[in-house]
């Protein structure tokens, strides 16, 4: 096994498919100074930056896919695409239904996500519940560099559109760029498995709507996805301590949800915990408890979400973010029952 | 009509030196994440917002510091907001992408564009409500691609909004060069969507602020929009740390772990030779852009500001002196605060 970092991965497994796929072109905002090398070995022609017009790229990536290209299209920030949302929401979900199946939408949207630097609240949201929402759609958000490089292969060979969130705390550049810039003296909770690690030598593509079981446990089950993958498994390992066997499932896929792994394990601990970092209310741990319930899996149930706008004070924004306390408090009231 | 010189210079010395001292604050850690400043943009926000007055509003964007600056919001309470305190402007839950003073009707946003709908809808209240007044929307060149901000001037045009679109161009969106990736010339699209248009000198405050004479003018009377355009020189960059200036200031410690990575993509496969060649001169000219930004101190609006000062050198110092310690009183305050754990 090699090792690589999050956005290492993400730009190893880009440069082996541009390099063998002429089709698959970048274009963003900036992409010429994010993604410098690619933008120096492809040329600009493949690597374009945008002016600021979300709108106007995002819409063309969708027909630009329908007319042979694969375009990987970057919305810098994922709070951003709102402003250009109509593309994927009106566009390149139907597409497939509307043309009878007779057409299809190739293209990879890529954005950063997350919080835990403190930059506020109109830029550290993950809003993949809300894009998962509707139909046509795919959403994936990997939590460590093998799943980052796995996914975005299965992104790009997709025969539709997937949106491929990275987590701003995974990778190092928008840590770099967006929180320190340059500067040393401030920290970050980052988990140091989500920001570098294993690979594998050869890279395949890892099947969106497949979960990852990382821990088994009897007496209850976490599920979650991101960086919150990494603080369930830090309250697993306290909650051994404490004689409760907790597992723990990546979801890595937000839409298609593996719903087939999380009711397994539900129906096994009879507990369930959702942590997201996503808005609690009207989202995917919701999305989850009415898919157990409609099985007729009678668990318990607790979330630990979002559950208002993030707030800028990084003290505050800590409580807001799920964090370890916070899994550790639900699940142990959960486990109690 | 002429501006008064004073006046102005003190708005602009007090941005810069309240811009100073947040950016001594964000180097020490005590502001978390990105800080976009309006340094070298002093002069276009002075020559505009000395005609703004109560009823009148303004729509910001992510570099909102110097136009509440000189609007007279308490430095204080803006200082504890970038540091998050709870006593801020906003309790420390917005920041400084995110700053609102009602009592000046002023609002914000991060999302590049977002002051044009802002401003028509103030103007629309101000249509209904308080006849007479006018919304200001502050935006760089590079949101002119955004199509938000576009409907924005047609919509103005169309219902007559008392708007005045204040464009301060640097001629660069975040990195790239605005001249690549904008088609056409700014101020014949506003023209098309109906607006009045202006270029100015945007390091001559003098010279904006008597174009934005005539736009509050003619929007108070109902004579609609104008688009004022006015260039200006960031020597911060996008924001503090600005990624592009790090390479420029310590090339050796920031290009290290770059180079080895973008030397493998220029000499192995993917495009053409002749293409490669091409982006890596397209990099080396933006590291050249940005060098070149840097150096180009001698078109200071702060400092053309005070050479045209009529006023003596001592009664200069004085309102310095006052400034200064305006400042200072206002950092100690939030250090204050910050130490009593607010």
């Amino acid at each position: 096994m090699k090792t690589m970092t999050f956005a290492g991965a993400i730009e190893d497994v880009l440069t082996k498919a541009m390099s063998e796929d002429e089709r698959i072109v970048i274009f963003g905002e900036d992409v010429h100074s994010i993604r410098m090398n690619l933008f120096t070995k492809f040329g600009e022609m493949r690597v374009r930056p945008t002016p600021i017009s979300e709108s106007a790229f995002l819409g063309a990536a969708v027909t630009a896919s329908m007319a042979g290209l694969r375009p990987i299209v970057e919305i810098m920030m994922v709070d951003f695409i709102a402003v250009a949302v109509d593309a994927l929401v009106n566009h390149a979900a139907k597409l497939q239904v509307f043309s009878g199946g007779r057409w299809k939408a190739p293209m990879v949207v890529r954005a950063s996500c997350g919080g835990g630097y403190g930059d506020g609240g109109q830029h550290e949201q993950s809003l993949w519940g809300w894009l998962a929402q509707v139909p046509g759609m795919k959403v994936v958000v990997p939590s460590n560099p093998a799943d980052a490089g796995g996914l975005m292969l299965s992104a790009i060979e997709d025969e539709g559109p997937v949106v491929y969130l990275e987590h701003k705390l995974l990778a190092d550049y928008w840590i770099d760029g967006l929180a320190d810039g340059g500067r040393t003296n401030l920290d970050y909770d980052i988990p140091e498995a989500g920001l570098r690690g294993e690979v594998p030598r050869t890279w395949e593509p890892i099947p969106i709507g497949e979960a990852n079981v990382l821990r088994d446990g009897e007496d209850l089950t976490m599920v979650s996805v991101g960086v919150s993958v990494h603080r369930c498994l830090e309250a697993a390992a306290r909650l051994a301590e404490r004689g409760v066997d907790a597992g723990v499932i990546d979801l890595r896929s937000i839409t298609p949800l593996d719903t087939d792994t999380v009711c397994r394990a539900a129906e096994k601990t009879g507990r369930l915990l959702v942590v997201d970092e996503d808005y609690k209310h009207f989202s995917l741990s919701g999305e989850i408890a009415a898919v157990v319930m409609e099985t007729g899996i009678a668990a318990k149930f607790a979330r630990v979400c979002v559950e208002d706008t993030i707030p800028f004070d990084r003290r505050r924004e800590a409580q807001t973010l799920p964090n370890v306390a916070r899994i550790l408090e639900a699940a142990s009231a959960l486990a109690e029952h | 009509m002429q501006p008064n010189a004073e006046v102005l210079y003190r708005q602009m010395y007090k941005s810069r030196r309240f811009e100073e001292a947040v950016t001594q604050l964000w180097s020490e850690g005590r502001i978390s994440a990105e800080m976009h400043l309006s340094k070298g943009e002093e002069a276009i926000i002075a020559g505009v917002v000395d005609h703004v007055t109560d009823g009148d509003a303004m729509a910001l964007e992510h570099r909102g510091t110097a136009p509440l600056v000189m609007r007279g919001v308490d430095l204080a309470l803006l200082i504890k907001e970038f540091m998050g305190l709870e006593d801020g402007l906003c309790r420390g839950m917005g920041g400084h992408m995110h700053l609102f003073s009602p009592e000046h009707l002023a609002a914000s946003s991060g999302i590049v564009g977002a002051s044009g709908p802002a401003a028509c809808g103030f103007a629309f209240a101000a249509q209904h409500l308080r006849q007479g007044k006018v919304a200001v929307a502050f935006f760089g060149e590079g949101a002119m691609n955004q199509g938000m901000l576009m409907e924005s001037i047609n919509l103005a045009g169309a219902w007559s909004l008392p708007v005045i679109f204040v464009c301060k161009d640097n001629g660069t969106a975040i990195t790239t060069p605005s001249a690549e990736v904008t088609a056409g010339d700014l101020l014949t699209r506003a023209r098309g969507l109906g607006a009045h248009a202006v270029s100015v000198d945007g390091s001559d405050a003098s010279e904006v602020w008597r174009a934005a004479h005539e736009a509050f003018a003619r929007a108070r009377q109902d004579g609609g929009p104008t688009f004022l355009h006015a260039t200006c020189v960031h020597p911060d960059g996008h924001l503090l740390g600005d990624p592009l200036l790090r390479i420029v200031r310590k090339p050796v410690r920031e290009l290290k772990s770059r180079v080895a990575p973008l030397m493998k993509a220029a000499t192995t496969g993917g495009s053409s030779l002749s293409e490669r060649a091409a982006s890596l001169g397209s990099i080396v000219g933006m590291l050249g852009r940005t060098s070149k930004t840097q150096k180009r101190g001698g078109s200071d609006p702060v400092e053309q500001q005070r050479q045209r000062l009529s006023i003596s050198d001592a009664e200069r110092t004085d309102l310095e002196r006052e400034v200064d310690a305006e400042v200072q009183e206002a950092v100690a305050a939030a250090l204050r605060s910050q130490e009593a754990g607010r």
